[in-house]
């Protein structure tokens, strides 16, 4: 009895060295994880050393100045403008179709082969590599309606970039209107709501929060592109905008951040180096801007329901 | 009221009960709508296979057949050795995975089964980041960081340019996704059995690696192959560091420059490969383009199937 | 919409809520029914009801498929006027899929088929010219958990009114409607506040508000109180024998207690050996519970199976 009280608690020990394995193991975990953030700090403060100086040497100048041949008197005012012209494109043409896709596929949609087709269809779409939306966009966009687009020019790759991101805006937004609970449009049609009024006034301002961080992620997303742009008919390299108009721009030569970055990459001159890493932080404080945007977001209103 | 009023229509009440026609107008113009813009989907993708065939066709014609297996991918020569381009893509694909697939599986593991809720809500909006990062920012990480740094101290000697760096870069990038699709996969792992795992006295290495990695394996291939699919498709890391543009000789050596199918068409698009009147070089973009299409369609679908291999099995 | 917003109690007529009088010949269309019904003497041939009154609404020949799966099976009962009726039975007898087939709630669940009739004032609410939208603003729902929708207590009951394209008072609506459901006094104070913050107990009440403020004839109770503790269940009970006066409820309940001490009506349901649900006894809820006429419903209501 005595011997047998005292040997219980002693094997409920944790038996010591024994356990070198598991810590061992935890170990690894932390160092593989901690490599995700180590590469993600070392890329920022690498690209931020480099490319700070270029703006404490010319400060606004790098940013309103055009492409040039020559590094001092480059600049990325074209990049910036023609991202933020891709980002109103693609919040005009992708987010509305999009969105109503993912109505029409979550509220609407019977179930039948038609709809399973489009189902199917889209989440194909969304694993098509980017560069081959490039491809769309210069057979479709850039020649077959060159003289309704101007062939190589804005309105060209704004709308490639929307059919690059029209998938993920379509899967994101169905998912937050499918995290609407059901038994919200139950009551809805219980007091006689129609099926829009059960949509508009009901899912859709439920889904809202969802939905939008779901489409300021594909946004961000869309800005980073430069492989479907490049044959989209993004201009590499200088090109003088002249004296159009916003509306002439439209349709005509453009650049946008992502391709001035690979642009100035494989210049042979050492300065364009830190010209790149200069635009680089710009790029960055755009895309992670709509990132951080899109956390806050969800953050914010993520309901339990 | 009388008896048998029940049969007595209310002729007002039938009518009431259409319905207004101003909203059924309304709900059918809405559902039509709707449904525009779900078929436009089709259209892209119709469109999409439609250039790609088109092009690729064209491309055939054009070329002499003994092209496409020369000594290397130098299409203003009219060559156009495909194995090179394989080769590149298949040596960029697997030196990212050497690095992904054991860093996003253990990091994985780690959010899944050891990580408490404080971490995992400070780490996996950093993970997000990663995923965010432009893939030419990535590329030119890769050639001014990476290569200096990592590639050329294992190789002196070694160009700026290299597939290693390309293809550690374009591991990083596959990172976040092999990472959060096993994830998801261990998440879906039924308490219930790591719980009869600690209530056998296992320990929680044992428990991860002997229960939940294993009841999560459909899930972890869907994630190898979803990383592999992402790593071929990934055009400007490779774009930027692994050199080769205006051609590429056939190789094998990560330490070479050299050229993968979509760093290929990028180049093509952006005329250093293009010389006036070689049309046939400009078309090479197509076929590229319906190789790269086809080779991710297949790892997709196939990636598909193991994800909702899981969804079924719980 | 003058039709939709008339008051229920309009249409009724004098004879009281539980009609008692002997039955008189019945008129040709009473007998089609009496006749459907003597083919199918399980599916409500003992019903005791006043054939002189209109029923409030009248299922007949009902069946529902989920897919290829028959749910309930052959249902004919009538519901009477300004009375309560309520659905018991097992579970998986069918009684939620019989209650939102009233209503036409089930076409919203995929792959649902309907076969039958449900007649509301000589009207097929399943004819094919009839708008679903316009039956559900006639005969309100009430369901299991208390869903009010995430916007104000006011919005909650505005709600129906304001997509009804109500042109009145809305404030008064809403007041009347809150106070129908006995929850004005709690709430009179914060109808600002989101319907969410409130207790479940009243959340359930509010979700009865937000039905009556649509006005409807008839009111489906879908396990109301299941979700609730007991001094809410009671305060529901309450309500509910009040609102009668004016709405014809139908409800179902797991509860057999609650059935005996609310209800005017009850229709037992059980589940056939093709799991499809079918009625066993329908019945003045006295009779039910204390005179069955089957010995199923005998051995169901004392507790025995289910």
């Amino acid at each position: 009895m005595t011997t047998a009280s005292r040997a219980l608690p002693r094997s409920l020990h944790r038996t010591g060295g024994a356990d070198w394995r598991g810590l061992l193991f935890h170990g690894l975990l932390l160092v593989s994880l901690v490599f995700s953030l180590l590469i993600l700090f070392t890329l920022i403060t690498d690209v931020l050393m480099r490319g700070l100086p270029v703006f404490q040497e010319r400060g606004a100048d790098f940013l309103t100045r055009p492409t040039s041949s020559s590094p001092a008197r480059s600049g990325v005012a074209q990049g910036i403008f023609g991202t933020l012209m891709m980002a109103i494109f693609v919040s005009v043409v992708a987010f509305p179709l999009g969105i109503m896709t993912a109505i029409y596929l979550e509220e609407y949609a019977p179930d039948n082969r038609l709809t399973r087709l489009i189902n199917v269809n889209i989440r194909n779409l969304a694993g098509v590599p980017s560069v081959v939306y490039g491809l769309l966009g210069l057979s479709i966009f850039v020649l077959a309606l060159g003289p309704l687009t101007g062939g190589k020019s804005m309105i060209a790759g704004g709308l490639t970039l929307s059919a690059l991101v029209l998938p993920i805006v379509i899967i994101t937004s169905a998912e937050a209107i499918r995290a609407v609970p059901h038994s919200l449009r139950e009551a809805g049609y219980g007091v006689g709501a129609s099926r829009w009024e059960v949509t508009r006034l009901l899912v859709l301002p439920n889904a809202a929060p969802g939905i939008l961080t779901g489409t300021v992620l594909s946004l961000s997303r869309a800005l980073g592109e430069t492989a479907p742009l490049l044959l989209a008919g993004a201009v590499l390299g200088g090109f003088s905008t002249g004296s159009r108009g916003l509306r002439e721009q439209l349709f005509s030569d453009y650049t946008v951040l992502p391709v001035t970055i690979f642009d100035w990459s494989r210049r042979a001159q050492a300065e364009f180096r830190d010209l790149t890493a200069a635009a680089i932080i710009v790029l960055l404080v755009i895309t992670l801007f709509a990132n951080a945007v899109a956390i806050i977001l969800r953050n914010r209103y993520e309901r339990s329901w | 009221m009388q008896p048998g009023a029940s049969l007595r229509r209310d002729p007002s009440l039938a009518t009431a009960l259409r319905g207004t026609a101003a909203r059924h107008r309304r709900e059918r113009v809405i559902g039509a709508v709707l449904l525009g813009a779900a078929l436009l989907t089709v259209v892209v993708s119709a469109l999409i296979i439609l250039s790609l065939f088109g092009g690729a066709v064209d491309f055939i014609r054009q070329i002499d057949l003994g092209t496409l297996f020369a000594d290397g991918w130098y299409p203003r020569r009219g060559e156009f050795d495909l194995k090179t381009l394989v080769a590149g893509s298949l040596l960029v694909t697997g030196i990212a995975l050497l690095l992904a697939v054991p860093v996003g599986l253990l990091s994985a593991i780690y959010l899944s089964e050891y990580a408490s809720r404080r971490v995992r809500r400070i780490v996996k909006p950093i993970l997000e980041v990663l995923a965010g990062i432009p893939s030419v920012v990535l590329g030119f990480f890769a050639l001014t960081f990476i290569s200096p740094v990592f590639v050329q101290r294992l190789n002196p000697g070694t160009s700026d340019f290299n597939l290693l760096a390309a293809g550690l870069g374009v591991g990083i990038l596959t990172i976040p996704l092999i990472a959060s699709v096993s994830e998801d996969s261990m998440r879906a792992v039924p308490a219930a059995l790591r719980e009869a795992s600690y209530g056998l006295g296992a320990r929680r290495l044992t428990t991860s690696v002997k229960i939940v990695v294993p009841a999560a394996t459909s899930g972890i291939v869907a994630a190898v192959i979803l990383g592999i699919s992402r790593a071929i498709g990934e055009t400007m890391v490779v774009a930027v560091a692994a050199g080769g543009s205006g051609g590429a000789q056939f190789t094998v050596d990560p330490f070479h420059q050299g050229q993968t199918i979509t760093a290929a068409m990028a180049s093509l698009a952006t005329g250093t490969d293009r010389v006036a009147g070689a049309t046939s070089a400009f078309q090479s973009l197509f076929f590229l383009g319906l190789m790269l299409f086809i080779m991710t369609f297949v790892l997709n679908q196939l990636g598909d199937i193991f994800v909702r291999r899981t969804r079924q099995q719980y | 919409m003058p039709s939709t917003l008339t008051e229920p109690t309009d249409r009724v007529d004098g004879s009281g809520n539980l009609p008692t009088a002997p039955r008189t010949p019945a008129t040709a269309g009473v007998a089609l029914r009496m006749e459907r019904t003597a083919a199918q003497p399980l599916a409500g041939g003992d019903a005791d009801t006043d054939p002189a009154a209109e029923p409030a609404v009248d299922l007949r020949d009902v069946s529902v498929y989920y897919g290829s799966f028959r749910a309930v099976k052959n249902i004919t009962f009538d519901v009477p006027p300004n009375a309560i009726t309520s659905l018991i039975g097992p579970s998986g007898s069918g009684k939620s899929t019989l209650l939102r087939a009233v209503n036409r709630m089930n076409d919203l669940i995929p792959g649902t088929r309907f076969e039958g009739e449900v007649l509301y004032h000589g009207e097929n609410l399943y004819a094919e010219q009839v708008d679903p939208v316009e039956v559900r603003r006639r005969i309100g729902m009430v369901f299991q958990k208390p869903n009010p929708f995430p916007k104000s207590i006011y919005d909650n009951v505005a709600f129906g009114p304001r997509i009804n394209g109500f042109r009145g008072k809305l404030d008064e609506v809403v007041e009347s409607s809150l106070r129908r459901a006995a929850l004005w006094d709690e709430v009179k104070d914060k109808l600002k506040q989101s319907g969410l913050a409130l207790s479940g107990g009243q959340q359930q009440r509010l979700c009865i508000a937000r039905a009556i403020a649509v006005q409807p004839e008839i009111i489906l109770m879908d396990e109301p109180a299941s979700a609730l503790d007991p001094r809410s269940t009671l305060q529901i009970e309450e309500l509910m024998s009040e609102l009668k006066k004016n709405y014809t409820i139908i409800i179902v309940t797991h509860n057999m207690q609650q059935a005996a001490r609310a209800s005017d009506y009850t229709v037992f349901m059980n589940m056939g050996e093709d799991r499809a649900g079918y009625i066993v006894e329908r019945s003045r809820t006295t009779d039910i519970f204390t005179n069955p006429k089957h010995q199923m419903t005998e051995d169901y209501v004392s507790g025995r199976f289910g």
